[in-house]
């Protein structure tokens, strides 16, 4: 089985969790002794982990036809592609590419991120997809987040194998219900075109079938899952300078995610006991508003920000932490909870995310139910026994939630639209 | 001639409300009086009236043949007093008859017996038992415990009570190869003899009656009684316990099991099986051999242990810390704080904070008022944080138990001179020379006592205040 895929992101430069989601799945999947993945990426910085798949860089894939020098072009490359690759490429453009801006071997330079003419990127992403799609041979296509739909869909149509996609998140889970009109319909288009559509939780399925009005029987929830524990990360040692228990909030600081429902939750445990302190770590477009109301409730001396985390600094905040917490509003899946479960900490998700679907030892809350949350966090906090029995059932629970079940499920997607099963 | 020994098992909790952190030390109350209200009326009015009512026609229309037991718990007493008491009317009029027999059990339907340093499980039995003697004006003689929990130790125990007999759950793996139907005795002293539930025909009609994928559906008194005269000739105690829920609430009235309740003792009579209540099997039969249980067993889940209350590490701690201020609550005379006490007690409680269902069955769910067992643990624990608080505050700091209980001692005897002495004093009317030279020698005394007393009362300020009561009686 062969399968292309496009992705946007993929550890170790990531943004959020869609790189992570990425990396575990193909991972898991690569356990399949006959599965072989091919993973188109907009920017690839040369070093992501190949050991298991194979990256395309779609910034050095030629979309108009040039003849470079073989120095020049080596130069360009950067060893990101080989040039017998990019003349293979080149001899499948079979497109007029030419309104797009390029460089001086024909490819597109892609930022990797998301950027104001983030629609732009998803359309020369899209011009990538005809060409990479003519050059390969597979029996499957994958599009994960519906930055790739497009591509998706266009490699679809030039060679006639059928389209999965996955849904990481929709538009209805950033924005609170008021969806962006250019999103949506990328994203409609995408699933109406899709053969299968497979989505991360039970809730994104519902959103699916009912906003975007699509045949239930197309789609399958495959819930994702965590990654081990690498040893370098194990080898963390937590460092607990206070006498006090730490709550901790970690994600972008973003309407999505709540965090004025953490700080209504920590100004009421505050109100109760004195022996806590809890840490908001991530930055976002709603910090500053967060940090006056910490100061309005005059609650600063017990309530911490940490700005951005980078790398090990975010195992470092969860392992001395005593709680941790995800409010958040809508959450398509979530693994930031699993994450913190995986060393142990207790934790409290919103009944809204995904992942409360299949965890059982972790305490479920509405979002909006802050006296619920704080009574949560003050159980933790003060009992022991529930703190150890989350602790250690949590982690029990969350060291099986493994990549190649989802994997699994995933294949199994592939052989019923092959018509295989 | 076969028997067939009836025993029925009535207990509703004292559900607690919703009960957050920040209500810790300010409220005082924690009973979910709305639910508990709504719950009992719907289970007396499914169930318990009209089973009553067929049971009480059973016994007049078979001029007495017809015998059951029932085990109520206080707690469910005395919410039936609460907000059903015609219920307890009901039972009365069964209690009449004469063909109905009251177990004793723990009042507060608790996991006491589990306590093995304490005499709690003791004092909660006789409390039961008065309250059914105060109730039903009737003596209990049989004993079961919550959950049918029983162990050998805990056989010991209710020996040691003076009770003749108690009767338990058939566990397999108790019982091997030996059939339940049989009298036995308990291992660690004879004298008590055991009834041990059939856990295969009791089910059959709790759990299966209305079950359409079972392969026996439907179950009629007919199939019941040829089941069991069917069973080899020497068995002759079929012993069907259940929860009284199953008339009605468990399985509903349209399921027809009322009739099938009704037709039993018809079609008894034809197969010449007869019905006994537990204390008079245990008079007239004698135990055919004695059964070891060295560790506790219970009718709860496939297990047949105690995980099911004490399984997971949030019950064993709530247990543990419940207990650990018994020895102080003892002390109290505050009503409240008893009443909570008993209630607090509640085997549901634990239950409700198992985890088993995780990966199990979904029974424990079902019957809890909480949608996960951490809300459960929470909950409880926030209630009783607020009650260790209340306890602590009725005594000083750092005074251990038993200074205390010396103390407390003191103070009462004090107490009681001083009001024979002020009795004495208003006593004297006699002549006034006489009255003058008492009224001194009195006073002397008094005077002594009240210097006494202050030192006590001194000793006590020098931590913190007396108890309120005593004060008054100074």
């Amino acid at each position: 089985m062969r399968a292309l895929m496009f992705g946007w992101e993929f550890p170790p430069h990531i943004l959020g969790g869609l790189g992570t989601a990425s990396y575990g799945l193909t991972r898991g999947m690569s356990a399949q002794k006959d599965m072989q993945i091919t993973f188109v990426l907009p920017k690839p910085w040369g070093d992501e982990d190949q050991s298991f798949l194979r990256i395309i860089a779609a910034n050095k894939v030629p979309v108009v036809w040039r003849d470079p020098n073989w120095d020049y072009l080596n130069q360009e490359l950067a060893g990101r592609m080989s040039p017998d690759e990019y003349y293979r490429m080149r001899a499948c453009i079979q497109e007029d590419n030419n309104h797009i801006g390029t460089n001086g071997i024909g490819s597109i330079e892609f930022s990797g991120r998301y950027p104001d003419n983030l629609q732009e990127e998803i359309r020369n992403y899209d011009a990538v997809a005809g060409v990479v799609s003519r050059a390969l041979d597979f029996d499957i296509i994958h599009s994960h987040d519906w930055l790739t739909y497009p591509a998706g869909v266009h490699a679809k149509y030039v060679s006639g194998k059928p389209l999965v996609i996955h849904v990481h998140a929709t538009d209805f889970d950033r924005s609170r219900g008021n969806v962006n009109p250019t999103v949506y319909s990328i994203e409609k288009a995408g699933m109406d075109h899709a053969d299968h559509i497979i989505t991360v939780s039970n809730k994104t399925r519902d959103t699916v079938i009912d906003q975007y009005h699509i045949d239930p029987a197309k789609v399958t929830t495959v819930h994702n899952a965590v990654e081990p524990l690498s040893p370098e990360i194990q080898a963390i040692q937590p460092h607990h300078n206070t006498k006090d228990k730490v709550v901790t909030f970690l994600g972008r600081i973003t309407m999505q995610k709540g965090p004025e429902y953490f700080v209504e939750a920590a100004h009421k445990v505050l109100q109760k006991t004195k022996n806590v302190r809890f840490v908001m770590a991530g930055s976002g477009d709603m910090m500053e508003k967060m940090i006056s109301m910490v100061a309005y409730k005059n609650i600063g001396d017990r309530f911490h920000f940490t700005g951005f985390l980078k790398g090990t600094e975010v195992y470092e905040i969860l392992k001395s932490s005593d709680v941790y917490i995800m409010p958040s509003v809508s959450e398509p899946f979530g693994i930031s909870p699993l994450e913190a479960m995986q060393v142990g900490v207790p934790t409290i998700v919103s009944k809204q995310s995904g992942c409360a679907e299949i965890l059982s030892n972790a305490i479920k809350v509405d979002y909006w139910d802050i006296d619920a949350m704080a009574n949560a966090i003050y159980s933790i906090i003060t009992y022991p026994a529930m703190y150890n029995y989350l602790k250690v059932e949590g982690k029990k629970e969350v060291d099986g939630i493994v990549w190649e079940n989802a994997a699994w499920k995933v294949r199994d997607i592939y052989d019923r639209v092959l018509g295989l099963k | 001639m076969r028997t067939i020994c009836f025993y029925f098992q009535i207990h509703q909790p004292f559900r607690l409300k919703r009960y957050r952190f920040f209500d810790i030390g300010m409220d005082h109350y924690y009973y979910d009086d709305y639910a508990n209200e709504e719950i009992i009326r719907r289970i007396a009015e499914r169930c318990y009236l009209p089973a009553n009512q067929t049971i009480l026609q059973m016994i007049k229309e078979t001029g007495g043949k017809f015998k059951v037991a029932f085990s109520i718990s206080g707690i469910a007493l005395e919410q039936l007093e609460l907000y059903a008491p015609e219920v307890i009317d009901s039972f009365k009029e069964l209690a009449q008859t004469g063909c109905v027999e009251f177990l004793a059990e723990t009042f507060a339907h608790s996991l006491s017996s589990l306590e093995e340093d304490s005499d709690e499980f003791e004092l909660q039995v006789k409390m039961h038992a008065s309250k059914i003697q105060s109730l039903f004006g009737y003596k209990p003689t049989t004993f079961r415990n919550t959950e049918l929990i029983y162990s050998d130790d805990i056989g010991r125990r209710v020996a040691n009570m003076g009770f003749k007999g108690m009767i338990t759950e058939g566990a397999k793996h108790v019982l091997g190869w030996k059939s339940p139907n049989y009298v036995y005795c308990c291992a660690s002293n004879p004298r008590l003899k055991l009834l041990l539930k059939n856990y295969k025909l009791s089910d059959d009609i709790t759990f299966r009656f209305s079950d359409w994928s079972w392969d026996q559906f439907p179950l009629t008194a007919d199939k019941l009684i040829n089941w069991i005269s069917a069973c080899p000739k020497e068995e002759d105690v079929f012993n069907l316990f259940m929860n009284y829920e199953t008339f009605g609430e468990l399985q509903s009235k349209e399921t027809g099991i009322f009739e099938f309740l009704k037709a039993i003792p018809r079609m008894a009579e034809k197969a010449d099986i007869n019905f006994e209540t537990p204390a008079n099997l245990f008079s007239k039969k004698k135990p055919i051999d004695r059964i070891d249980v060295p560790y506790t067993i219970s009718w709860a889940d496939e297990e047949r242990d105690t995980s099911a209350w004490l399984g997971n590490e949030l019950q064993r701690s709530a247990f543990n810390i419940l207990y650990s201020i018994r020895e102080k609550v003892r002390l109290c005379t505050d009503r409240k704080i008893l009443q909570d006490w008993y209630y607090l007690q509640t085997s549901d409680h634990f239950y409700y904070m198992s985890t088993k269902h995780f990966s199990d069955g979904a029974v424990h769910n079902h019957f809890s008022p909480y949608e996960t067992p951490f809300e459960a643990f929470t909950n409880y624990m926030n209630v009783l944080s607020d009650f260790m608080i209340r306890v602590r505050e009725k005594f000083p700091e750092g005074v251990d138990v038993e200074e205390l209980n010396s103390l407390m001692k003191t103070i009462d005897a004090q107490g009681k001179i001083i009001a024979q002495l002020e009795q004495e004093k208003n006593d004297t009317t006699s002549t006034p020379s006489e009255a003058k030279a008492k009224k001194r020698k009195v006073e002397c005394k008094a005077q002594k006592v009240t210097k006494e007393r202050k030192s006590t009362a001194k000793k006590e300020k020098s931590t913190t205040s007396v108890p309120k009561s005593k004060k008054s009686i100074a």
